[in-house]
């Protein structure tokens, strides 16, 4: 941290990304939107492709998607001690929550506010993850190619209908794609 | 030694759990349950149902909870620490290969494939979401009239509206749809 740049850089980061994973609220997805609003949209420090590769990376990584996606970010931003940096402010709300939840967790779970909170938030993040999901489909229709379409919905398929294992899934996924350059680029050796 | 042991068992959780919070669920039983005599079945639930009402991942949660209990504030430390070292290891490592390689066509195009199999996931575990918020349960009734909730399904209609409509920042939707909910269920009981 030599400049003040770089220092204004380490702490955006870090805040940011304490910010997002104390929002984190019905599973690991919810900080994809919020991510991608946060690094996409507002500060543009990457692009929309590369914030679903990296969520390829996260989700087929062990362990906690938004702890995953976290260190991600901080490694694109500011290498090995970014990464760092965001992993430690992704762990330090929900540590930091449940040690002081621990103290009186019979009354928080029988808590009548907490629980009509926590119903309405849920129908929130519903429509948050909805909401990114329509702007991804988007995203994958104005590519005007059949295959990514027929990819998409064949993970989808094979995810909710048939539990196929998420590892499974990207694999199957990465070889189509693999095979589809191979092929595009024999045509074009070809002619 | 009884942090050691925590590392270690929170280290395997952190390894083996692929997939997000529910698929970490019955490894950490193993665990802290039917291995380790660190928590009744009775506390378990209750701290799977806390972590739902928290925000962070299951994982997370549940090593402060357990470390706390067992070991005070160190024992917090150490099971989440132990939690989130595979991840930094195996994720920084798949970066780097990620940001080495991504140039290459064959690259590119293993990407493009996985592109819209991310798009799936993510609607996925968003329909999952949806069918928890609104029935309450995990599966879908056989009929869809059947327990709907219709305050949680208002909240969901108005939320994604606001979202198309005016793109705020979906935190501020979020925490107005808590709100919400607390006025619509007390409202309606």
């Amino acid at each position: 941290m030599k400049n003040p740049e770089t220092q204004t850089k380490y702490g955006t980061l870090f805040l940011s990304t304490l910010q997002l994973s104390a929002c984190t609220f019905g599973g690991g997805y919810v900080i994809i939107p919020l991510m991608r609003r946060k690094f996409v949209e507002q500060l543009k420090w990457i692009d929309e492709q590369e914030m679903l590769d990296l969520t390829a990376i996260a989700q087929s990584s062990p362990g906690p998607i938004a702890v995953n996606a976290s260190i991600l970010i901080g490694y694109r931003i500011a290498g090995v001690p970014g990464a760092l940096l965001t992993a430690l402010g992704a762990v330090l709300p929900p540590l930091v929550i449940i040690s002081v939840i621990s103290l009186f967790y019979a009354a928080f779970r029988d808590n009548r506010i907490v629980s009509l909170v926590m119903k309405g938030m849920l129908a929130g993040v519903a429509a948050v993850i909805a909401n990114v999901v329509i702007d991804l489909c988007r995203g994958i229709l104005k590519l005007k190619r059949a295959l990514p379409v027929l990819v998409m919905l064949g993970a989808f398929v094979a995810a909710r209908f048939f539990n196929v294992n998420i590892l499974l899934i990207i694999l199957v996924c990465g070889l189509i794609g693999a095979a589809d350059t191979l092929r595009k680029r024999g045509r074009e050796a070809g002619k | 030694m009884i942090l050691l042991q925590l590392f270690w068992s929170f280290i395997q959780i952190g390894l083996f759990s692929v997939g997000g919070g529910y698929a970490a669920m019955p490894l950490i039983q193993q665990q802290v349950v039917d291995i380790h005599p660190w928590l009744t079945m009775a506390q378990f639930a209750d701290i799977m149902t806390i972590a739902e009402m928290t925000p962070g991942p299951i994982a997370i949660n549940a090593a402060t909870f357990v470390g706390i209990r067992i070991a005070g504030l160190p024992g917090a430390l150490i099971a989440t620490g132990g939690c989130v070292l595979p991840s930094c290891v195996i994720v920084l490592i798949l970066a780097w290969a990620y940001y080495r390689y991504k140039g290459l066509t064959l690259v590119q195009g293993i990407l493009a494939g996985l592109r819209p199999a991310v798009v799936a996931m993510i609607a996925s575990a968003g329909i999952s979401l949806l069918i928890l918020a609104l029935y309450g349960q995990r599966a879908l009734p056989a009929r869809l009239t059947e327990n709907l909730d219709l305050a949680a399904a208002g909240i969901f209609a108005a939320a994604l509206f606001v979202l198309r409509r005016w793109k705020p920042n979906p935190m501020w939707v979020m925490f107005g749809a808590g709100v919400l909910g607390v006025l619509l269920y007390s409202v309606f009981p």
